[in-house]
């Protein structure tokens, strides 16, 4: 029944690659001026990211000049990223957008995000899960009107997919943001290392890239790959949330011995550890299911997002809290994991949602 | 490793040549002469010395041709610890004598260990063992011992020296149930029955011959057999929750309740909860069958003890009045613990005792704490003091 859950030597080899370029490219002190209005820090990193080591192309099909990589390759830079909250549009570009390119056929589009040089957008709410009762653009004529709020990697974007209706009929829309029927506004948001924009088109010129269950099925794909990916996202930043606590604990003293020792303090990293166990289990079966698609793949992500974003939170919870006033500081990095663990919460459906969606898959036919 | 060859074709040459109707016991006995008990053990002592996975294949061809087993669950403490102990630091004369009519389950074992004064710091145990001549006499207290009304031999944990720290001078032995000395009171708990018992230990006499390993090693050699403890009670647990959500997914389905968005939640939580479980346990089969053993067992454990609770006490919401309901409160005394079939109140009881037994939660907890995260220990104001003179 099982899929290989374990890591495979390519992927140890991968992490460790991935691990040391962002350990260079992504300081804390450095992703945490994101929060001081430094709109360069984004940029920085991407740049600095794609050039060392293709990461946009790393899923990309071989034939259209990426990397080749599978899901569950593509899964362990995710949890490197969560690891350091890397402030880069890797989860809304190189895994949503990309899968919805792909999906839509649209493979010319997705050679120009191989670099880096381009960075693509799905401009839906960072919230959603299906798009079921949103408030879509409008397209007439190849122009594109109406507003998306709260979208998430739109600050480097360079290409906009819009669901748009026409009429009642969904279609895909590919906008370029730099016209001037094009507007992007970034939010001052919770998470400024994945800021929210409101994005507004007005008469936006389109190049139509689906319709109908093409598009659908398209956005789908690209929403339960965000999903898949997201679930190893929020592990990465579990375990360090978990690593961090563990080893502040071991040298922080009180009444004359390490704050680790006391058990009230070692049940609850315990429990943490044994969640984070548990979240990887999650996330890794999802990134192996989620390839193939299907009601195999939707149950393995589902599964997952209803597992490892209350698990990311608790972690970050924690870290915070066992670390005492120095968690409360601008200075500690906790801050920075607890606010991508909060918005990753909610990202995508929260948990809830997707425990909901689930238990409608259990009712009897 | 031999390859898988030998061990299969032997146990068809076996089948061939032996009746499937030939009495249980001589059946038994023949096929572990023959080396097709446990194939990867030592030829001569029930096996061939080949890999452990030659064992299913061998396994499936009696099954098919219609011979006895050796009823397995009736004797696991047997041959989930007994076993692993002997060979592991049992003499020649005593893997020889103990270990056939054990693997035949002529001979079923239980495990005295526990004591009043000593659950979770086993190390305190205080039953004393003082050597006389050539062997040595018993006196004490054991609990919480399953199957000692049914067994012959008893693993036995016992005091040797009261003068040196808790866990060094403790010895290890197998100890023969048939003694007079040995009383043994059925100890019923809150489900009604009484899977365990009491074991009152007065003057009971051990040669020296039954004991296994050096005059105070016990605890190292306890510590063999509850490794093999921990992973059969965390695979145990894993099946029973995993039946245990089905059946509480049935209810819940059919439960005028699970219409409130309040109670679908709180079933999915634990739904969830269940399915990521079994999924940690799959990457940790995983894990050890690549060789890499982690500590996720003793996790699991905690996990799923927490899941039968959960589940069942939700259940038993779920069923309403239905619920208000309990099969039997008479005093059996069942060999083997089954949750399948078994209504929800005595679920929700029973799986009580499963953050209790084979190391509870909070022990657990301190394990993961401390041996994986590598956290400063407890305090332990005993530790380096001699036995007798801790406080207890």
């Amino acid at each position: 029944m099982s899929a290989d859950l374990l890591y495979s030597d390519t992927e140890d080899a991968l992490r460790e690659s991935v691990r040391a370029l962002l350990a260079a490219t992504c300081p804390s002190e450095r992703v945490t001026e994101a929060y001081d209005g430094d709109t360069s820090v984004a940029s920085d990193a991407w740049r600095a990211v794609s050039d060392a080591m293709e990461l946009a192309g790393l899923g990309i099909d071989e034939s259209l000049g990426g990397g080749g990589a599978t899901s569950r390759e593509v899964a362990v830079v995710m949890e490197e990223l969560g690891r350091v909250v890397a402030p880069i549009p890797f989860l809304t570009s190189s895994v949503i957008a990309t899968r919805v390119l792909v999906s839509c056929g649209a493979g010319d589009l997705v050679r120009t995000l191989v670099d880096g040089s381009a960075v693509a957008v799905l401009t839906v709410p960072l919230t959603t899960m299906d798009l079921g009762d949103l408030t879509l653009p409008t397209v007439a004529g190849g122009l594109v009107t109406g507003r998306v709020h709260a979208v998430a990697g739109c600050e480097l974007a360079t290409l906009m997919i819009v669901p748009a209706l026409d009429g009642t009929v969904l279609t895909l829309q590919a906008i370029e943001p730099q016209s001037g029927s094009t507007s992007v506004t970034m939010r001052s948001s919770f998470d400024m290392t994945r800021p929210v924009a409101d994005v507004g088109f007005t008469a936006a010129p389109a190049t139509e890239l689906a319709r109908g269950a093409d598009a659908e099925s398209a956005v789908r794909a690209g929403l339960l790959a965000g999903g898949a990916m997201l679930a190893s996202e929020q592990v990465g930043l579990a375990e360090w949330c978990l690593e961090s606590t563990v080893a502040y604990t071991k040298q922080r003293n009180q009444f004359g011995r390490p704050i680790g020792s006391f058990q009230a303090l070692k049940h609850r990293m315990a429990r943490l550890w044994i969640a984070v166990n548990s979240a990887r289990a999650a996330a890794r079966n999802a990134a192996v299911l989620v390839d193939a698609g299907g009601d195999e793949a939707a149950v393995a992500v589902g599964l997952a997002q209803a597992y490892c974003s209350d698990v990311a939170v608790l972690a970050a919870e924690e870290c915070v809290q066992l670390h005492g006033g120095i968690g409360m500081t601008w200075e500690h990095p906790a801050h920075l994991y607890l606010k991508r663990a909060k918005a990753d919460q909610v990202a995508l459906g929260t948990a809830a949602h997707h425990r909901a969606v689930l238990a409608e898959g259990l009712t009897p036919t | 490793m031999s390859d898988a060859r030998p061990a299969i074709d032997l146990a068809r040459e076996f089948i061939e040549s032996w009746d499937p109707a030939t009495p249980r016991e001589e059946s038994l006995r023949a096929r572990y002469d023959a080396g097709l008990a446990w194939v990867a053990r030592p030829a001569g002592l029930g096996g061939l010395g080949c890999a452990p996975e030659d064992q299913r294949a061998v396994e499936a061809a009696f099954t098919a041709a219609g011979f006895p087993d050796n009823n397995a669950l009736a004797n696991g403490i047997g041959l989930g610890m007994a076993a692993p102990t002997i060979f592991a630091v049992g003499t020649d004369e005593q893997k020889e004598r103990l270990l056939r009519p054990l693997w035949t389950g002529e001979e079923i074992w239980c495990q005295l260990f526990s004591e009043p004064g000593a659950g979770s710091d086993l190390a305190n145990v205080a039953t004393r063992a003082v050597r006389t001549g050539d062997g040595w006499v018993v006196n004490g207290q054991k609990v919480w011992t399953s199957n000692a009304h049914n067994a012959v031999y008893a693993l036995l944990l016992a005091r040797t020296d009261p003068d040196l720290p808790k866990h060094s001078g403790l010895t290890y032995f197998a100890l023969d149930m048939r003694d007079p000395g040995v009383e043994v009171r059925p100890l019923r708990q809150i489900t009604g029955e009484a899977e365990f018992n009491e074991v009152f230990l007065t003057d009971v006499v051990i040669p020296d011959t039954d004991r296994l390993g050096d005059v105070n090693n016990g605890w190292l050699v306890a510590m063999t057999t509850l490794a093999n403890e921990r992973v059969s009670i965390g695979n145990s647990d894993a099946e029973v929750e995993q039946t245990m959500v089905d059946v509480v997914e049935r209810t819940w389905r059919s439960a005028p309740e699970s219409t409130r968005e309040r109670t679908r939640d709180r079933f999915m939580s634990l739904w969830v909860d269940a399915k990521v479980a079994d999924l940690a346990a799959a990457r940790m089969k995983q894990q050890l069958e690549a060789g890499k053993p982690g500590p996720e067992g003793s996790a699991l454990k905690v996990t799923f003890a927490r899941l039968a609770q959960e589940l069942s006490g939700l259940e038993i919401e779920l069923l309403g009045a239905d619920g208000l309901g309990y099969g039997d409160w008479e005093m059996v005394r069942p060999t083997i613990v089954e949750f399948t079939g078994r209504d929800a109140g005595y679920r929700y009881l029973r799986a009580k005792g499963n953050s209790i037994e084979g190391g509870t939660s909070e022990i657990l907890l301190n394990i993961i704490a401390e041996k994986v995260l590598g956290l400063p220990p407890e305090h332990r104001p005993d530790k380096g003091m001699a036995w007798k003179d801790s406080p207890r």
